[in-house]
């Protein structure tokens, strides 16, 4: 199974001097590449091979040494693939960390042995913690130069620890002491530090075990209806998308939301084969024993799911701020939600959430890399999971109509108007 | 612990290849849904062969609700062009054919000089002229993470302005994937729904999929010269340079591009099987070993796609 990875720390912690390690080490780097790390080694740095070269492709990167922008990289060992999305520790680039957790299944916190917990540090707890990442790898890096001191790993830890626990949810803190730059305790254990006695980096990444997803029923957003009109396939009419939640058979009983309509399950093609049942995450095209109105938005699930899906217009969601134009009381928005584009107006900012302290601070606006609590009204009803529950259904963003940029990611809480 | 153990252990299962097929057709339908006039950029090449699988499997039982656009640089290999026409019969598809030619000929571009002229930096404006021609708003590539460094920091949406530019510190966030195809008039969008795949994966999804190919990707014999370590092939665009001379070799194309600048490897994989265990144990990329281009600069890639390159 593939475990993706999200890694965060602050600028010059060695975020992707380790991902050069990892990628180095489990020897994914092709000989051309490394013969051009060689080559940029001697033109940026000290003429010593410089493993972050490989991740920091663009030339501004290079030049100043700082990841800018998400690099995405892949490798493998016998035992597991993996995708490492390596995101910037700047401030400024926040909203990368918040993309990178969003699709990730641990986290790597990169914290400098020397300047120990961090603002930055803090910060990457909180997204982790709040994109529902429950899993974090506590790297302590460059144990190189505090002498291996296992007193000031323990400080570290400690204060990690401390912290974890005023997290908006829980996380699962893995620590370990490293060296990225020599390569202690990340594919090798260390001949330094005898004193930890847990595994390697990327041993525990390849035996962590994850959460099974909970059954809480198959649901399907339509994305596009398949109408051939051919004389082969005159009927046909496939309700494309692709398959979240739970498992979907055909004779499954299924509602179609937000209306209040049902019908039955007669015929499942993925890519024009067909098959009995579909898993989730399959991009599968379903057939309806009914000729009722569906179109792209609505929402498929079976009628006997556990935990079905809600239907509202009032929404609350944490929400990470990604532009320079602020998030302010009675702005207008685009929202797009699953399959579902709808115009979104801001009733209520709640909170501002410090990511040092986690505390809430009441506030008119959100800026640039702000978190907070909002509430907005959308123009139409949504079919919505809380984010907690099922994150494909709790999860939207935000869209800028003037200029198109996407704003916001946002992780929905809890709905107004409605008991849920 | 190996490389070459590493990257054979899943090679003779599909693992994974479902999980992404299924990303990837999501992401077209998303695509075909969300604007008004998508094309697909079809090059003859495997991974634009794996894409217009993909997106025929996407809307099955029904036809691609898009075209395919070829931008044809004139220095194709014969077999491509056969391909190309082959599969545009066979998948049922419109094709779109953009030329370089026509470019040079209306004076839009100024063809590169002197024996190691190359039309492949040209087919930037080919292309931005036709998306502007035909009103494209998106074209679908088959562009993956894992082919260089700038690609491997590209959105699978990316966002491209009226000049056609990318711009890699203004781009759109994707959190969980999610996909915001808003523009304005006069940009466009570029999709990657390969994103994900490394060279491993695309080789085993032609293998399972039984995916038509050229037959330049497989091992024959072919007349050769040798330049800066790769093999060029001589007799069209390709002129040998004093000191060069051909020799004849058995070899293969790891990717297909414009013949000036594409270089075989001595290889002796005769089918997708024999390729698979080859590019297992490769240690040199593909970019790296076949595209004189890129190799001009570290940036090389970085500085095309500002400009416009797929």
């Amino acid at each position: 199974m593939v475990l993706r990875i999200a890694t965060a720390g602050s600028v010059d912690d060695g975020k992707s001097t380790l991902i050069g390690r990892l990628l180095h080490d489990t020897k994914t780097v092709f000989e051309d590449q490394l013969a051009s790390v060689e080559k940029a080694s001697l033109r940026y740095g000290d003429g010593s091979l410089n493993l972050a070269l490989l991740t920091d492709g663009l030339r501004a990167e290079r030049e100043q040494g700082i990841t800018i922008d998400v690099a995405y990289r892949y490798f493998a060992t016998p035992r597991r693939t993996f995708v490492v999305a390596d995101t910037p520790g700047h401030a400024q680039y926040t909203r990368n960390m918040v993309t990178g957790a969003s699709v990730s299944d641990v986290a790597i916190v990169l914290v400098d042995a020397r300047n120990g917990l961090t603002e930055q540090t803090r910060r990457h707890l909180f997204v982790a913690s709040l994109l529902g990442v429950k899993q974090v790898m506590l790297a302590v890096n460059k144990m190189d130069l505090v002498d291996f001191s296992r007193d000031r790993y323990d400080e570290i830890v400690a204060a990690a620890t401390a912290h974890a626990t005023a997290l908006p949810a829980p996380v699962t803190l893995n620590p370990l002491p490293i060296s990225a730059l020599l390569g202690d305790n990340v594919v090798d254990p260390s001949d330094n530090m005898p004193w930890f006695t847990g595994r390697p980096l990327l041993e525990q990444l390849e035996t962590l075990e994850l959460d099974d997803d909970q059954n809480i029923g198959a649901r399907l957003s339509v994305q596009w209806v398949i109408r051939p009109y051919s004389t082969e396939h005159h009927d046909y009419r496939g309700l494309a998308g692709r398959l979240t939640g739970g498992t979907l058979a055909i004779g499954d009983r299924v509602r179609v939301l937000p209306g209040a309509q049902q019908s039955t399950i007669v015929g499942i093609d993925r890519g024009g084969v067909p098959q009995e049942t579909a898993e989730p995450g399959e991009a599968v095209s379903i057939q309806l024993a009914d000729d009722i109105d569906v179109s792209r938005g609505d929402v498929l699930v079976t009628v006997a799911a556990p935990k079905p899906p809600v239907v509202a217009d009032q929404i609350v969601a944490d929400v990470s701020w990604m532009v320079d134009k602020p998030l302010e009381v009675g702005s207008r928005w685009i929202i797009k939600h699953l399959t579902r584009t709808a115009k979104a107006f801001v009733s209520a900012i709640e909170t501002r959430h410090d990511v040092v302290t986690a505390a809430q601070h009441s506030t008119e606006r959100l800026e640039l890399n702000d978190l907070g609590r909002v509430h907005l009204n959308v123009s139409v009803p949504l079919v919505v999971d809380l984010y907690d529950d099922h994150r494909p259904g709790g999860a939207a963003i935000l869209v800028d109509e003037a200029t198109g940029m996407t704003c916001a990611a946002l992780m929905i809480r809890g709905f107004d108007g409605i008991d849920a | 612990m190996t490389l070459i153990d590493n990257r054979l252990d899943g090679i003779d299962n599909d693992e994974g290849l479902d999980e992404l097929e299924d990303e990837a057709i999501t992401i077209i339908r998303e695509v075909a849904a969300e604007t008004r006039a998508p094309v697909l950029l079809f090059s003859g090449g495997k991974d634009s062969a794996v894409l217009l699988h993909l997106a025929a499997k996407a809307f099955r039982p029904g036809n691609l609700p898009f075209p395919v656009m070829h931008v044809d640089t004139g220095h194709n290999f014969d077999e491509v062009i056969d391909y190309r026409d082959r599969l545009v019969k066979e998948y049922n598809v419109r094709l779109v054919v953009a030329s370089v030619q026509a470019s040079i000929d209306a004076g839009r571009v100024v063809e590169e000089t002197g024996p190691r002229a190359s039309r492949n930096r040209l087919q930037s404006v080919t292309l931005l002229d036709a998306i502007a021609e035909h009103q494209f708003d998106a074209a679908f590539g088959g562009g993956r993470r894992d082919e260089d460094k700038a690609r491997a920091k590209e959105r699978i949406l990316s966002f491209r302005d009226r000049f056609g530019q990318w711009e890699p510190r203004a781009q759109r966030p994707e959190p969980w994937n999610m996909l915001n195809a808003k523009i304005r008039t006069g940009e466009h969008l570029r999709a990657f729904p390969l994103s994900n795949w490394t060279e491993l994966d695309i080789w085993r999804y032609i293998a399972r999929e039984e995916v038509p190919l050229p037959s330049i990707y497989y091992s024959h014999r072919r007349v050769v010269i040798e330049r800066n370590g790769m093999l060029l092939s001589v007799g069209g665009p390709v002129v040998a340079e004093p000191g060069e001379v051909p020799f004849e070799e058995t070899v293969r194309y790891r990717t297909v591009g414009d013949a000036s600048c594409t270089g075989a490897v001595r290889s002796t994989a005769a089918n997708v099987h024999d390729v698979i265990a080859e590019v297992a144990a490769a240690r040199i990329t593909e970019r790296g070993a076949t595209r004189a281009d890129d190799n001009f600069s570290d940036s090389a890639m970085e500085d095309r796609k500002r400009e416009g390159y797929f």
